[in-house]
């Protein structure tokens, strides 16, 4: 088996790599080393290694902190940090963040050779494991994108071959289609992944609170700048930055990221120091930016600077297809998230569902569902359960009265549940007249 | 084929027919002709005080600067107690297919272990030790098989449960006969 186990060895002390590498090289494993954590990211980025043996401390990045970038893109990778000065502090954070194990330097042979052989049989499993997730998945965290419609799937195709290069991307879609989740999908899948992925939501800020959140300011810059700031430009550094509802910037702020992107350097704000940053910029609007641009309230340099690629999401009513999917995503999602018992939903209610408009799409789909659990029966969500009293469902395909007489008589017998009395209560007509209506309208309790 | 020639450098206090035990039992092994040198080092030079042992790699690279040559493999033995920085300590090491290695016999007398000294058990450790890293000069590996002497030993008892020799399917990458 140690043949096939590749190991990486992190570690700013020559001595230490060499030793390392030629005692695992004997033992016939395929051995690399990198001088600090940055050049590691940049090999695990290219290459998948077994274990990873990381030195806690070294210049720049620690190994605490390369564990966790590593953690967050592959949870199960084997990365046992190693440390010439033990305090139990920092061993319960390296266990804590999801290292394999704690060393301290130097470390016993035979406990050397007990740690790998315990990593090596943790790697098998993993192997096994992922072997048969690859058959199911094929674009890494995109768990949350629900979708098998034709529309859906074109997203999915595009998500993959943009994700690979460094181009800008502008995502593009109504509100509540899930822009940022097809963000974070194209960053994991992206050589970036290692490195953070940073939101922005332009829209909630300021134009001088932009300005500073975006390249970060110097202490004493303005009131209340009583620290040096890192801006989310410099935070992207070797990631991806994401800028949500671009539209809402200002003309000013407009040029200054005009700047950046050309240059990928700035300034903080009250600071004189120029800041190079390697980033990719990913943005999000449910606006049309080309009428923007037309109306002469975007900036068309920036708008072809950022809209390399242009990604739209369709909205959740032309992709009805997916409902009773997202539906049963959203229902185990919140059942588990309440530690409820699992529900079922009603076959009318699902239809009423898929014949819903959504103007919110798919949050606004999640809120009812998220809804209809809570005030449910908690084993079946029914039509009484859902938010659709605003039913603008097939309204417009409404025209003739007796449709709307249909309709609205359907809806308050599903309401009580074909209870006669109740509904005809509501509707204000006595029993007789519900039947013959009924009748007329050939209506039919649902199964 | 035959395999390059070894040269045992002697770098402390060895007995000569220790010396010369160990020598004729690998050449036997390995079919080739071999060589003791007596090398006057001052070992000071490589003891670590915070350690209070001898830096190993140091060492190595010493012996691959000074005493390795492209036409035999050389090992440095030493009787002090050596170490790595990553690990306590190391019955000895070699360059995996390169020209030198290190076997130290500080930690193979039973001495240590508060048991009446053996001169043939120690005989045997280090001749075990030596042979194991000319291995690994030589291009082997680890070895899984029971009792082969490129079994990885952490422990002198684990070199007591190895044969003083290759296994099959080692001496067959060597192209020794068997």
């Amino acid at each position: 088996m140690s043949e096939k186990i590749s190991l990486l060895i992190v570690d700013d002390e020559e001595s230490v790599r060499d030793s390392l590498f030629n005692w695992f090289i004997e033992d016939g494993y395929l051995v690399e080393s990198a001088e600090n954590a940055r050049t590691a990211l940049n090999m695990l980025e290219k290459k998948a290694y077994d274990i990873v043996l990381a030195d806690i401390k070294m210049p720049g990045m620690d190994g605490l902190e390369m564990l966790k970038r590593i953690k967050s893109i592959k949870p199960d990778a084997v990365v046992i940090i190693m440390t010439a000065f033990a305090t139990v502090d920092t061993a319960v954070q390296a266990l804590k963040d999801g290292a394999f194990d704690y060393v301290t330097k130097p470390f016993d042979p035979d406990d050397l050779s007990h740690l790998i052989r315990n990593a090596s049989k943790q790697i098998a499993l993993t192997s096994e494991n992922e072997s048969l997730r690859n058959h199911i998945v094929i674009l890494e965290h995109v768990e949350d994108l629900i979708g098998f419609s034709e529309p859906m799937q074109k997203v999915l195709k595009e998500v993959e071959s943009v994700a690979a290069s460094n181009a800008s991307v502008i995502i593009t879609g109504e509100s509540g289609t899930g822009k940022e989740l097809i963000a974070r999908a194209i960053h994991a899948n992206s050589s970036r992944k290692f490195f953070p992925m940073v939101s922005v939501h332009c829209g909630a800020l300021s134009e001088s609170l932009l300005e500073s959140e975006l390249f970060g300011h110097e202490k004493g810059a303005f009131t209340g700048a009583v620290y040096n700031r890192k801006g989310r430009f410099e935070m992207a550094d070797s990631g991806t930055i994401f800028l949500d509802e671009i539209a809402t910037i200002s003309s000013k702020m407009q040029i200054e990221l005009l700047r950046v992107l050309e240059t990928k350097s700035f300034m903080r704000v009250g600071g004189n120091k120029l800041i190079t940053s390697d980033f990719r910029v990913i943005c999000a609007t449910n606006k049309d930016l080309k009428k923007m641009v037309e109306n002469g309230t975007f900036r068309e340099d920036l708008y072809y600077r950022l809209n390399v690629v242009n990604i739209f999401i369709p909205p959740l009513r032309d992709r009805t297809d997916d409902i009773p999917l997202l539906v049963e995503y959203f229902i185990k999602k919140y059942c588990n998230a309440m530690s409820r018992n699992m529900v079922t939903i009603e076959q009318a209610a699902l239809r009423r569902l898929k014949e819903f408009d959504y103007p919110g799409n798919v949050r606004e789909l999640e809120n009812m569902i998220e809804r209809a659990i809570v005030v449910g029966n908690g084993k079946e969500i029914k039509v009484r359960d859902l938010p659709l009293n605003r039913d603008t469902v097939a309204m417009s395909s409404i025209e003739s009265l007796d449709d709307l007489e249909k309709k609205h008589i359907s809806m308050i017998l599903n309401k009580y549940e074909w209870n006669i009395s109740r509904a005809s209560k509501a509707l204000q007509i006595d029993r007789v007249t519900l039947y013959n209506k009924i009748r007329k309208f050939d209506l039919k309790q649902s199964e | 084929m035959n395999l390059l020639q070894i040269t045992l450098v002697s770098m402390g206090y060895f007995e000569l027919n220790l010396l010369e035990s160990v020598a004729k039992s690998v050449g036997h092994e390995y079919q080739t002709m071999v060589n003791i040198r007596d090398a006057h080092v001052d070992l000071s030079t490589y003891f670590d005080p915070a350690r209070k042992q001898y830096n190993g790699n140091k060492l190595l690279k010493d012996i691959e600067l000074q005493y390795a040559h492209d036409d035999a493999k050389t090992i440095g033995l030493v009787s002090v107690d050596l170490f790595i920085p990553i690990l306590t300590y190391i019955f000895g090491q070699a360059f995996l297919n390169g020209r030198s290695g290190i076997a130290s016999s500080y930690r193979l007398s039973n001495e240590r272990y508060g048991l009446p000294h053996d001169n043939a058990l120690l005989t045997e450790r280090f001749t075990k030790e030596v042979i194991h890293e000319l291995g690994h000069a030589y291009g082997l590996i680890h070895c899984h098989t029971p009792r082969c002497v490129m079994q990885s030993s952490t422990y002198v008892e684990d070199i007591d449960q190895k044969k003083i020799s290759l296994c099959t399917n080692c001496r067959t990458i060597l192209n020794l006969t068997t």
